[in-house]
């Protein structure tokens, strides 16, 4: 660093808080300061902070979980930078001037940003580091009294309903990441299906974390009131450090009597280079609660990127004859761990789930499914039907399953079948033989391993999980 | 159909391979042109899947010495799947079973490949339904194969006729068939014998690897090769088939 660079930066603070608020982003570590400036630099109600106090003071008191099947140098809380926000040029009023270089990456994700696709019919909300960049239809969906919108805007325009069910589903102290990110989260997507509402359109967010040494603890809370349905997607895509970047988000899902949540991920964050280098670690909560009778939440997920995924979506079945579904593929590659599953929690009457879960190791990977079904006493005739599959590809890569069972009602119906594969390299070569390259061939195995959780992405996200799996496998047979 | 002026499609020399540090092949000689017929019996274990192996370049076995080649190319320098793209197909001893990847989705990938290879048009999977449907003819398989996911869960003799039927979609210039009739009931056997005779054209050629002088009576050999210990010792038309049922092979390998 030269002398001047050197006095630059180093410039002792000289103007104060006010000046503070127009810089990108807050210093690094965590305090109550920090969370009363994240706070307060939004505007936020009381309730809000105290929200956030609240279960910073819980966090405080709560240890890094280790239970999970993955190993990683213990986390400085205190490295990393919880607020990071665009630069004000960088907020954006239209599609056309996204940066082309995010763009690109969307692109290649098959994200459907630009005019013809969101033409097409896909609202899309993009949060770039914490900060929500645009929220296309906005207009078009609020006609049919849908709310859809950045979770800094649902809190100015709708404090109520976000009181009402923030936390309603993770509650601030409902496990350590949880925590951490209920007491520093600085924006997400909020979305509202009032009574009786199908939603026309696919909603759609985009997460992107951008600055380095930065985390991104976003929060998205989903309410489909009485008889509605809505059909969600949510992209992430990271740009490649060399530094391992903290991701904590919370997801809540809240579907009343009738109403029916469909949740589908395709995870691509930078997963780390081949030596493990680098890469998002994705401690994630994601939990939807079947509050109504006859509810219906569904989760699919395609999990590819993350040098380390914890996560769960899970169902918590609180209303009679409700419905959760759990629709997984994991792929890990190189160094990539993965400990991910589901929870399907039964507690009323007739409640059903299902789990598919689909787990693809290569390289040097680790992939764990870690599930659990719960039936509760009062849960009568509740059924559970479970499917988890490992493929491996070589023979350095690990697959392992943890599923749990915990019946307290003797009516319930629990199935689970269980698989493990390997594509050998005389299916290779068979493939070969029949003129098709390596690539293709194991696209073909995969894609047809699968099927059963594809099927339940919306087609566009289904022909880019296919290709993106591809791409994430290449070279890694024969 | 034996024509000596028309061209050599394979040729393979003095070939020597091994597997996992065991040599196997110790100097293989076969000349194949288009339009012929052979067939390569031998005792198990003699090398003659070996054989079909090294020339479709299975990854396992090495070769270390001699040279073979295909259509006027070096066929060892080319990849496994540009060997098949050129226009060399094994039709497998043990067929392997691809679970989730169906038949025709299989078929059609491979059928396309070919196609782009050649500089022709791609089918869409509507008009290649239609070919297929064709195709499945030439071995009286029930279309419902189609729609079930490559060999898993087929009997044995079912896996066979789905190779006969790839080799029927692919149409390639040199086929080599590992055992395609062990496992064949004797009805199947027929209507499999008569599928590929159908293939038959003075363009392409056809190497058939058999126990069974049964299925010589229906795809009749211009020439009978006898593999023995990693070599061919003996070749003759297709009346030495009929002397080696008769005979065995102790009388071939105490000569050799
Ligand atoms: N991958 C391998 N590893 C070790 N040995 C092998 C391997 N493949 C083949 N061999 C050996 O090579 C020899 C030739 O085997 P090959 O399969 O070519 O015989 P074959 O003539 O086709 O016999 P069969 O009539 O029983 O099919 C055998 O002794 C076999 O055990
Ligand atoms: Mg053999």
């Amino acid at each position: 660093m030269s002398t001047a660079l050197h006095n630059l930066v180093n410039q002792p603070y000289k103007h104060g808080f006010v000046t503070n608020i127009e810089t990108e982003s807050v210093p690094k570590g965590l305090s109550e300061d920090v969370i009363r400036m994240i706070s307060g630099k939004k505007n936020e109600p009381e309730w809000l902070l105290d929200f956030r106090l609240q279960a910073y003071r819980h966090w405080l008191t709560m240890n890094e979980p280790d239970w999970a099947n993955v190993d990683y140098p213990r986390i400085d809380f205190q490295d990393i930078i919880y607020f990071a926000q665009p630069k004000p040029k960088k907020q954006l009023a239209s599609m056309d001037e996204v940066d082309p270089e995010l763009r690109r990456t969307f692109e290649k994700l098959g994200v459907p940003l630009h005019e013809q696709k969101i033409m097409a019919g896909v609202a899309v909300d993009v949060i770039f580091d914490s900060v929500s960049v645009t929220t296309t239809y906005k207009a078009k969906l609020a006609e049919v009294g849908i709310i859809f919108c950045s979770f800094s805007e649902a809190v100015r325009e709708h404090p109520e309903l976000v009181k009402q069910y923030l936390g309603s589903v993770v509650p601030s102290g409902d496990n350590f990441y949880a925590a951490l990110n209920s007491a520093v989260f600085t924006d997400g997507s909020f979305c509202f299906i009032p009574k009786g509402v199908k939603c026309p359109m696919d909603l759609s967010t985009y997460f992107r974390i951008n600055t380095e040494g930065s985390g991104q603890f976003e929060r998205t809370l989903i309410v489909a009131e009485e008889g509605s349905s809505v059909c969600y997607l949510e992209g992430c895509t990271a740009p490649q450090f060399d530094t391992n970047q903290l991701h904590a988000a919370v997801v809540e899902l809240v579907a009343l009597d009738n109403a029916d949540i469909k949740y589908s991920t395709v995870q691509n964050w930078y997963a780390g280079d081949e030596n493990g280098k680098g890469g998002i670690y994705n401690f994630v909560t994601k939990r939807g609660l079947c509050k109504g009778v006859n509810s219906k939440i569904s989760w699919t997920q395609v999990e590819t990127g993350s040098a380390i995924t914890w996560k769960y979506p899970s169902c918590v079945l609180l209303g009679d004859n409700s419905t959760g579904e759990f629709y997984s593929v994991a792929l890990t590659n190189h160094l990539q761990q993965a400990d991910t599953g589901t929870k399907m929690i039964h507690v009323g009457k007739n409640t059903r789930s299902k789990i598919i879960s689909k787990g693809i190791s290569a390289g040097r990977s680790s992939n764990s499914y870690r599930g659990m079904v719960k039936v509760g006493s009062r849960a009568t005739g509740a059924r559970n039907y479970s499917q988890c599959d490992s493929m491996l590809i070589g023979d350095r890569c690990e697959a392992s399953t943890f599923p749990t069972i915990d019946v307290q009602n003797t009516t319930a119906t629990i199935e689970h079948e269980a698989s493990t594969s390997k594509i050998g390299e005389d299916q290779m070569f068979f493939f070969a033989q029949r003129g098709i390259g390596s690539e293709e061939a194991i696209s073909m195995i995969i894609n047809g391993f699968c099927k059963d959780v594809f099927v339940h992405l919306p087609m566009e996200f289904a022909v880019e999980a296919t290709k993106l799996l591809g791409l994430k496998l290449e070279g890694s047979v024969g | 159909m034996i024509s000596k002026d028309s061209r050599i499609m394979l040729e393979v020399k003095n070939l020597h391979a091994e597997v996992g540090g065991i040599d196997i092949l110790k100097g293989v000689d076969l000349t194949v042109r288009a339009g012929e017929v052979h067939a390569i019996m031998g005792i198990n274990g003699s090398g003659k899947s070996t054989f079909s192996k090294v020339l479709a370049g299975h990854p396992d076995y090495h070769v270390t010495g001699g040279t073979a080649t295909f259509e006027g190319k070096d066929l060892f320098a080319l990849e496994p799947e540009e060997r098949a793209r050129a226009g060399l197909f094994l039709a497998f001893q043990y067929p392997v079973e691809i679970p989730g990847v169906s038949n025709s989705a299989l078929l059609r990938l491979a059928y396309n490949t070919l196609q782009t290879e050649r500089g022709l048009e791609e089918l869409d999977p509507l008009e290649f339904e239609d070919l297929v449907h064709e195709k499945i003819k030439v071995v009286e398989m029930d279309p419902s194969f189609l729609g079930r996911s490559v060999n898993e869960g087929f009997s044995g003799g079912e896996k066979k006729r789905n190779e006969i039927l790839q080799m029927a979609v692919l149409e390639p210039k040199l086929a080599i068939l590992d055992e395609t009739d062990s496992g064949l009931d004797i009805d199947a056997l027929r209507i499999v014998a008569n599928g590929v005779n159908s293939l038959l054209t003075p363009d392409n050629a056809v190497v058939m690897v058999t126990h069974y002088q049964r299925l010589l009576n229906y795809i009749v050999p211009d020439y009978v090769h006898v593999m023995d210990g990693g070599r061919i010792v003996r070749t003759g038309g297709k009346e030495l088939a009929l002397e080696l049922e008769a005979r065995g092979y102790d009388w071939l390998r105490a000569a050799a």
